[in-house]
């Protein structure tokens, strides 16, 4: 007996993100999903983040890892909330993990959630968390062809940060063509060119979030 | 890895629409899926074998149906198919265009008795 099913296969985390969403709604609590393979700076860049916004925003974070809490501790050193979520061998974040963490925030004391999605540049692209913006991190070693081969991660990302821009004349990175591929793939995308471990070229990355967050506060979403 | 991710989700569904109807065995699971979401058919049936063991979807069969990338340009509103990477409209040469296909990840129908 054949039986029509006609249902998303992500079905259960799409819902399971759409109540997230509601939930940051009401709490005015902007939420950014932060991507990028192990090793290209997402804590860096979090903390760079935390430097250039925390006068303004009071902010919180979600660190995604295999296993370990090294990168909660450090974001924690700073006097900032963050909770550490262990998939325990999921390649990516689901918004059931999500929620999970956020239960164990107090999201009334929060402008700001930045989240840190595990290490990888395919799996997390699926997986709607509930978040207003997925942004992507891209670090100069790992070289200026990645948006040929992990295509789908620049399209879905709203800014892309082009970090240890400092060590750019020490790889064979044509920044030019890196600019024109992702811009083919994701026209509305500004990249940022970055060095967050030295705070340079933090800002301009800074004033666009905050600008999203302002925009976001607008729309009351 | 992602891929278990995904063929949870179709098993789950699937044996919860299995019991709905009492089901006593699956025979097959038919779902669509678009090239854009970077899912290897490979790993997927692979996955699908792995999770359906000891349920009655065992040794059932996984329809794939891959959706190939389509788009619809912003600019001259022309729609064309395109792979992976180039969604660049033939027509005016603009990359400001919409996905119309390409990322579906659907369980369509399945066969039980």
């Amino acid at each position: 007996m054949r039986v029509d099913i006609a249902k998303g296969i992500l079905e259960k985390n799409d819902t399971l993100a759409e109540g997230n969403r509601e939930l940051f709604a009401q709490k005015g609590v902007f939420v950014v999903d932060l991507m990028a393979s192990p090793g290209a700076g997402k804590t860096s860049t979090i903390l760079a983040t935390i430097a250039a916004l925390r006068d303004r925003y009071r902010i919180a974070v979600i660190e995604g890892d295999i296993a370990s809490r090294v990168d909660a501790e450090k974001i924690a050193a700073h006097g900032i909330p963050a909770v550490q979520i262990n998939t325990g061998g999921a390649c990516h974040l689901e918004s059931d993990m999500i929620r999970r963490a956020v239960d164990t925030l107090d999201l009334d004391e929060i402008d700001l959630l930045i989240i840190e999605n595990v290490g990888n540049l395919v799996c997390p692209t699926d997986f709607d968390l509930g978040e207003h913006a997925k942004v992507m991190i891209l670090s100069v070693p790992e070289g200026h062809d990645k948006p040929y081969k992990y295509p789908g991660i620049f399209q879905l990302s709203e800014a892309v940060i082009l970090n240890k821009y400092d060590t750019v004349s020490f790889f064979d990175f044509n920044e030019e063509e890196f600019r024109g591929v992702v811009h083919d793939l994701n026209p509305n995308a500004p990249v940022f060119a970055m060095a967050a471990t030295k705070g340079e070229g933090v800002d301009a990355w800074a004033e666009w979030l905050a600008a999203r967050i302002e925009a976001a506060k607008a729309v009351g979403a | 890895m992602h891929e278990m991710g995904i063929c949870d989700g179709i098993v789950t569904a699937s044996l919860e629409a299995a019991a709905k109807e009492n089901a006593s065995r699956i025979n097959s699971i038919d779902v669509t899926i678009g090239v854009l979401t970077e899912i290897q058919e490979e790993a997927l049936q692979f996955a699908f074998s792995v999770l359906t063991k000891d349920s009655i979807a065992e040794g059932s069969t996984l329809n794939v149906t891959m959706v190939p990338a389509r788009s619809v340009c912003g600019e001259c509103s022309a729609e064309f198919g395109h792979g992976r990477f180039d969604a660049k409209c033939p027509e005016c040469g603009s990359y400001v265009c919409t996905l119309v296909q390409g990322r579906e990840l659907q369980i369509d129908s399945m066969d039980i008795d």
